[in-house]
């Protein structure tokens, strides 16, 4: 039984001088069938068994990831939780996630370090003024919290932001959404993980899915085929539910499907650790950089995607430059902050910036894939309705305008340059 | 940072210097107004996304401006081959990127 986490337990763990602790969760061997299986164990795979077993009382349930729990985009994104999307489905789909952020940390009985320090959008022409008034104006019909600032309250939130008018891209004002902010990444892994272990699920770490067989007659789903600890083993599942981001493709692919989707990397990188001098977040569409700082010191800075296709996790050189371009623009005095590590995450991009949540082709096949580069901020929407779609065969409300039957009717949800897509 | 052999300037030069438009070898379709549903969305958004070799083509858009086809693998980032429009790879047509 996993230890429940409060001041009382610290006390109690404190007298056994720390040595009482229990892991938080088990990665389990795996058994031969189960009802579902979530292949990817990031924050968006195990939301969705932890919901699964929460909502819809569906226990025999696997995740598998094939590295560790943690490892992949969900410890590598820039942390960034808003939900000031332009387009109504998207709005909701986000703000529907951003009410569960406010309180996952009790919900999960873990401390995602979930911090409302508001994200500021700046905006540096005439045009951005114009995309964030009516930006703003649709979040407020839409219920989200949102205002137009000037430079001058820009200002006032952040000194260090240059808003003098003399610049090449001058800061004409922003987009302001208090309820924004940043959570502890890796936190909302472990905490759903262990969540989840709580309800019964299986995590098996270490296991690459290689194979997606499908019934002869009927084509449907079979299970999936598995490498772990060197050996290839078969595993049924009545349902599959993959939740692969950037290797949503070569999924697809094994079971004979195409995606609207491509895989590029995504960079960020940290600074070394400063004292405190930037309490929100800052992101600029125009001049392509959004930054915050994490609660050690470090600034969090997020990059561009590379501009072609590509599985390795580190980005290309150019974005690294024009990233440090678009900072220096914005803060001239970080200019001289030395930077401490770099990387890259693989993130699916599709072709109107908006997420595919729901049923396949091919029966018994869930795919929730094509989140780009803001899937971070979704995760416990992303969880929750994605749960329902399998466990009810049949999409969640907030789900049903993301089902990848929209590239075939045209009913894109154009969000891509919309609203404040630097991801 | 990728250096790319141009097959019409016959050099090799910076990523910089070049936009990659997307997958290589989609075909237009040649009855546009006779196509389903279906078959215009596959046309227009689906694509392989290969993590392997990936056929794709590259704009050489601050130099000759011309459109040409590279082989790219997209785990290894290597440049398998390059060739122009209307060609169909080679391993002849390798460059020395």
């Amino acid at each position: 039984m996993t230890q429940h986490y409060s001041f009382l337990q610290l006390i109690r763990q404190a007298i056994n001088h720390h040595e009482g602790w229990k892991p938080a969760w088990n990665s389990v061997e795996p058994k031969d069938s189960y009802d579902i299986v979530v292949v990817g164990g990031g924050g968006h795979g195990l939301a969705t068994a932890y919901y699964l077993a929460k909502n819809h009382g569906i226990t025999d349930v696997a995740v598998l990831e094939k590295g560790w729990i943690g490892g992949g985009n969900t410890g590598r994104n820039t942390t960034i939780v808003r939900s000031n999307y332009l387009r109504d489905e998207a709005a909701h789909l986000y703000e529907f996630a951003l009410k569960l952020w406010e309180g996952l940390s009790n919900e999960l009985n873990f401390n995602v370090m979930f911090s409302q320090r508001g994200v500021l959008n700046v905006g540096h022409s005439l045009q951005d003024m114009r995309d964030i008034e009516r930006r703003v104006n649709a979040n407020l019909l839409n219920g989200i919290d949102g205002e137009v600032l000037g430079p001058s309250d820009i200002q006032k939130i952040v000194p260090l932001l240059d808003c003098s008018p003399q610049n090449r891209y001058p800061v004409l004002g922003a987009s302001w959404q208090p309820r924004g902010g940043v959570a502890r990444h890796d936190a909302v892994a472990w905490g759903y993980a262990r969540a989840a272990d709580r309800l019964g699920v299986d995590i098996v770490e270490h296991a690459r899915v290689v194979e997606i067989p499908l019934e002869r007659g009927s084509h449907s789903v079979e299970g999936v085929v598995i490498e772990h600890d060197g050996e290839r083993k078969f595993i049924r599942a009545r349902k599959v539910a993959c939740v692969t981001a950037g290797n949503s493709g070569v999924l697809a692919s094994l079971a004979g499907l195409k995606l609207p989707i491509e895989s590029r990397p995504l960079q960020a990188f940290v600074s070394e650790p400063l004292k405190p001098c930037l309490d929100t977040v800052v992101m600029s569409n125009a001049v392509h950089g959004y930054l915050s700082q994490s609660d050690k010191g470090d600034l969090v800075i997020g990059a561009g995607t590379d501009g072609y296709n590509g599985y390795g996790q580190r980005g290309s050189f150019e974005i690294i430059e024009e990233t440090a371009h678009a900072i220096c623009e914005l803060f001239p005095a970080f200019s001289r902050v030395r930077m401490n590590r770099q990387w890259g995450g693989i993130v699916d991009i599709c072709p109107d910036a908006c997420p595919i949540i729901g049923r396949m082709p091919v029966p018994g096949l869930y795919f929730n894939c094509g989140w780009g580069t803001g899937g971070f901020k979704a995760t416990p929407g992303s969880g929750f309705v994605f749960a329902h779609t399998i466990a009810e065969d049949h999409p969640h409300p907030l789900a049903a305008p993301f089902g990848v039957e929209r590239f075939h009717s045209g009913a894109l949800i154009d969000e891509h340059g919309a609203a404040g897509v630097a991801h | 940072m990728l250096r790319i052999y141009c097959p019409y300037c016959e050099s090799v030069r910076d990523e910089d210097e070049f936009h990659c438009v997307g997958e290589a070898h989609i075909k237009r379709p040649e009855r546009p107004d006779e196509l389903s549903d279906q078959a215009w969305g596959e046309y227009l958004h689906f694509r392989t996304n290969p993590r392997g070799e990936h056929r794709e083509i590259w704009h050489h858009v601050v130099g000759c401006r011309q459109h040409f086809n590279v082989v790219r693998d997209t785990e290894t980032y290597e440049i398998k081959s390059v060739y122009r429009v209307g060609e169909e790879p080679s391993s002849a047509a390798d460059s020395d990127a």
